[in-house]
C-alpha cells in the first residue's frame, strides 16, 4: 500500500532481524556443530559459534563413498553412505512414478469432466486427514504377508506414490484447468492423437504445476520415517532410519549425528531457495482459494 | 464405431487407470484392512488368517486402559496449546508485517526452512538444543550465573512445554503465510473507505482485517489442527513419550504398540480412534467451507440487486 510506503520505524527492522534469528538460529547451530570436534561440543569455553572447523565429522558420516579414505577413522560404517544412496534412488523413483501418473489423472479429470473439483478436493483433503501412523499397521500387514513387497524398494515407493498421489491430481489439476483448450484443439486438428497431446502440448505448458507438485512429493519421500522404518530392510534402509538408530543409544555422537542430520537437510533447504514461489503457491492454495 | 474413435473414448480411462490402480491397492485397501484387524488378537509374526477375532475386545480394552485415557488427553492438549500459540503469534506477525518492504520474498523463504527440513531433523536440533550441559539453552541460563539449568527433556512439565516450543517454532511460519496471503487479497476498497472514515489502526484490524479474514483462518487453522494430531517424528526424537506419559500423544503410541510391544491388533485399533476423530475435524471444515461459499455467493447476488435497484 502507498500509504505505508513511508519510512518504517526502527523497532520494526529490529522485530524482522529478531524473527530471522529465531527461525534460522537452530539450523544454523546444527551446521555449526557439524564442523566442531567432540571434544569442542563438550567444552563449555568454545563459543556455539566461533572454533576452529573441522571436516571430520563429515569424513566419518561419508567414509565408504569418499576416493580418499580419511585417516582419523579406524573403522568405516558403511552404514549411513548407504543410506544416502537408498534415500535419493527411493525418492527420485517414487516422485517421477507420482507425478506421471498423477498428470495423467488429473488431465482426464479436468478435461474429461469425469467428476467435479469438488469431489477431487473431497478426496484430497480426505488423505490428507490420514496419519502415517495410521497407516502404519496395515501396511506392514499387507506389504509383508500379501504382496511380498517388505524389505524392497518397490514396496516403499509405492506407499509414498499412493499417499502423494491425491494431492499431486490436486494441485495439477489446478494448472491443466488453465491450458487454453484451442491449442489442444488446434494440435488435434493437426493429427495428433490423445498421447501425443497431453506430451507434447500440454506438458510443456504446466511445468510450473510440475515443479511444485515435485518438490512436495520428493521432500514427504525424503523425509519419511516411520513406514521407512517399518518395511525396509538393512540394506534398503534410509537416512532418517539410520539416524533414527543412532540416537536411541545412550551416548549420542553429536558432531557426527549432527552432519548426518545437515546432510538430510541439505536437499530441502536447496530446494526452498531454488523454488520457494512454487512452495509457497502449493501451500496456500488449499486454504485461500479453497 | 471405427477403432480409432473407440480408442478416443478408451482415453479417459487409459489415464485413469493407473492412479485408479495405486490408490485402491496401496491406501484404500489398507485403510479398510485396518478396520478389519481392529477386531483381530494379532502379532507381527502371525498371517492375519491366523489372528484370532476378537469382536470388540480392543476397543473395550482400550477404553478401560487409563494410559491410552492418558494419551489421548496430552493428544488433545497438545493439539489445542500448539494451534492456539500458533494462531495467534502468526495473525499478529502477519498484522505486523503487512507492508510493502523490500525483501519481503526472502523473508518468506527464511520462514518456510523449518516446515521444510525432516521431522526427525528438527527433533535432532531441538534435542541438541535442550541437552541438559551441552544445549545452548542451559549454557546461556548457566553462564548468566544460575546454578541450575533447566531440566528440559527429564522433567514431565518441562518436557511439554520443550515439544511445543519445537512445534510452534517449525508451524508457525505456516499459518504466518497463510495470513499474510488472505490480508493481501483483502478488498482494498474496504479498507480505504475506513481511512476516509478516519478509523484508528486498531479498529482497521479488529472491524476489518480480521472479520474479512475470518474464513481463511478458520480454514487454516482446521488445517493446522489435522497436522497436530499427526506429529510424530519431533517428539520421538526429543522425549519418545517421556517422562513417564507426559508427551505421549496418541500417534506415537501407536508407532510404539506396534513397534515395540508388537500388538497390531491394539495399534490397529488405536489407529481407527484416531482416524474418526481426524474424520469428524476434516467433515466439519469441508461443510464450513460449502456453507462460506454458499453464504458469499448468496451476499454477492444481493449487491447486485441493490445495484440494479
Amino acid at each position: 500500500m502507498a500509504v505505508q510506503d513511508k519510512k518504517q520505524n526502527p523497532a520494526f527492522y529490529a522485530l524482522l532481524a529478531a524473527l530471522v534469528i529465531m527461525s534460522v538460529g537452530p539450523i544454523a547451530l546444527m551446521l555449526a556443530t557439524s564442523f566442531k570436534t567432540n571434544v569442542d561440543i563438550y567444552d563449555n569455553t568454545v563459543s556455539a559459534f566461533f572454533f576452529t572447523p573441522t571436516l571430520k565429522n563429515y569424513e566419518t558420516v561419508l567414509c565408504n563413498v569418499l576416493w580418499y579414505e580419511p585417516e582419523h577413522v579406524r573403522y568405516c560404517d558403511p552404514t549411513f553412505g548407504r543410506a544416502l544412496g537408498n534415500s535419493l534412488f527411493i525418492a527420485t523413483v517414487s516422485t517421477a512414478i507420482t507425478l506421471i501418473v498423477g498428470c495423467m489423472a488429473a488431465y482426464a479429470l479436468v478435461r474429461f469432466k469425469f467428476m467435479g473439483r469438488g469431489a477431487v478436493s473431497m478426496t484430497t483433503l480426505l488423505m490428507r486427514m490420514v496419519p502415517p501412523a495410521v497407516l502404519l499397521v496395515p501396511v506392514f500387514g499387507i506389504w509383508t504377508f500379501q504382496y511380498g513387497l517388505d524389505q524392497s524398494y518397490t514396496g516403499i515407493i509405492l506407499v509414498y506414490t499412493a499417499m502423494n498421489l491425491p494431492f499431486v491430481i490436486w494441485i495439477l489439476q489446478s494448472f491443466i484447468v488453465q491450458v487454453p483448450i484451442q491449442l489442444e484443439e488446434a494440435a488435434r486438428m493437426d493429427g495428433a492423437n490423445p498421447l501425443q497431446v497431453f506430451f507434447l502440448v500440454v506438458l510443456p505448458i504446466i511445468k510450473p504445476g510440475l515443479a511444485a507438485a515435485a518438490i512436495f512429493t520428493f521432500r514427504i519421500a525424503w523425509n519419511e520415517f516411520l513406514l521407512a522404518n517399518a518395511l525396509l530392510g538393512r540394506s534398503t534402509r534410509t537416512v532418517p532410519v539410520t539416524i533414527v538408530n543412532s540416537i536411541t543409544e545412550y551416548d549420542i555422537d553429536w558432531g557426527v549425528i549432527m552432519a548426518t542430520g545437515m546432510l538430510l537437510a541439505v536437499p530441502p533447504i536447496l530446494f526452498t531457495f531454488a523454488a520457494s514461489r512454487q512452495i509457497i503457491t502449493g501451500m496456500t492454495a488449499g486454504a485461500v482459494k479453497g | 464405431m471405427s477403432a480409432a474413435s473407440r480408442a478416443n473414448r478408451l482415453t479417459p480411462y487409459l489415464f485413469l487407470a493407473p492412479a485408479a490402480v495405486i490408490l485402491a491397492f496401496a491406501l484404500l485397501y489398507p485403510i479398510g484392512y485396518m478396520v478389519y484387524a481392529s477386531f483381530l488378537d494379532w502379532s507381527p509374526s502371525q498371517r492375519i488368517g491366523e489372528a484370532d477375532f476378537i469382536g470388540l475386545r480392543n476397543y473395550t480394552n482400550l477404553l478401560q486402559d487409563a494410559a491410552f485415557g492418558e494419551s489421548f488427553w496430552v493428544t488433545i492438549k497438545f493439539a489445542a496449546v500448539v494451534v492456539t500459540l500458533e494462531m495467534i503469534i502468526g495473525v499478529g506477525l502477519a498484522l505486523l508485517l503487512d507492508r510493502n518492504i523490500k525483501g519481503m520474498s526472502l523473508l518468506r523463504t527464511i520462514f518456510i526452512l523449518p516446515m521444510m527440513i525432516a521431522p526427525i531433523v528438527v527433533g535432532l536440533m531441538w534435542r541438541y538444543m535442550y541437552h541438559p550441559t551441552v544445549g545452548i539453552f542451559n549454557r546461556t541460563i548457566k553462564s548468566l550465573g544460575f546454578e541450575e539449568g533447566i531440566p528440559w527433556l527429564s522433567d514431565s512439565t518441562w518436557s511439554f512445554i520443550a515439544v511445543v516450543i519445537a512445534d510452534v517454532w517449525q508451524w508457525t511460519p505456516f499459518i504466518f503465510i497463510l495470513a499474510l496471503a488472505a490480508m493481501q487479497s483483502l478488498p482494498r476498497s474496504a479498507l480505504e473507505a475506513a481511512d476516509i472514515d478516519g478509523a484508528t489502526e486498531w479498529q482497521k484490524i479488529t472491524l476489518i482485517k480480521i472479520p474479512l479474514m475470518m474464513p481463511v483462518l478458520i480454514v487454516t487453522l482446521m488445517l493446522r489442527l489435522i497436522d497436530a494430531f499427526k506429529v510424530l517424528e519431533v517428539i520421538m526424537v526429543l522425549t519418545n513419550g517421556g517422562p513417564g506419559l507426559s508427551t505421549e500423544i496418541v500417534a506415537l503410541r501407536i508407532f510404539r504398540t506396534a513397534q515395540e510391544f508388537q500388538e497390531l491388533g491394539e495399534a490397529a485399533a488405536m489407529s481407527n480412534i484416531l482416524l474418526m476423530l481426524l474424520m469428524a475435524l476434516t467433515i466439519g471444515m469441508f461443510f464450513y467451507s460449502k456453507l462460506q461459499e454458499a453464504r458469499a455467493a448468496r451476499m454477492r447476488a444481493a449487491a447486485e440487486q441493490e445495484e440494479a435497484h
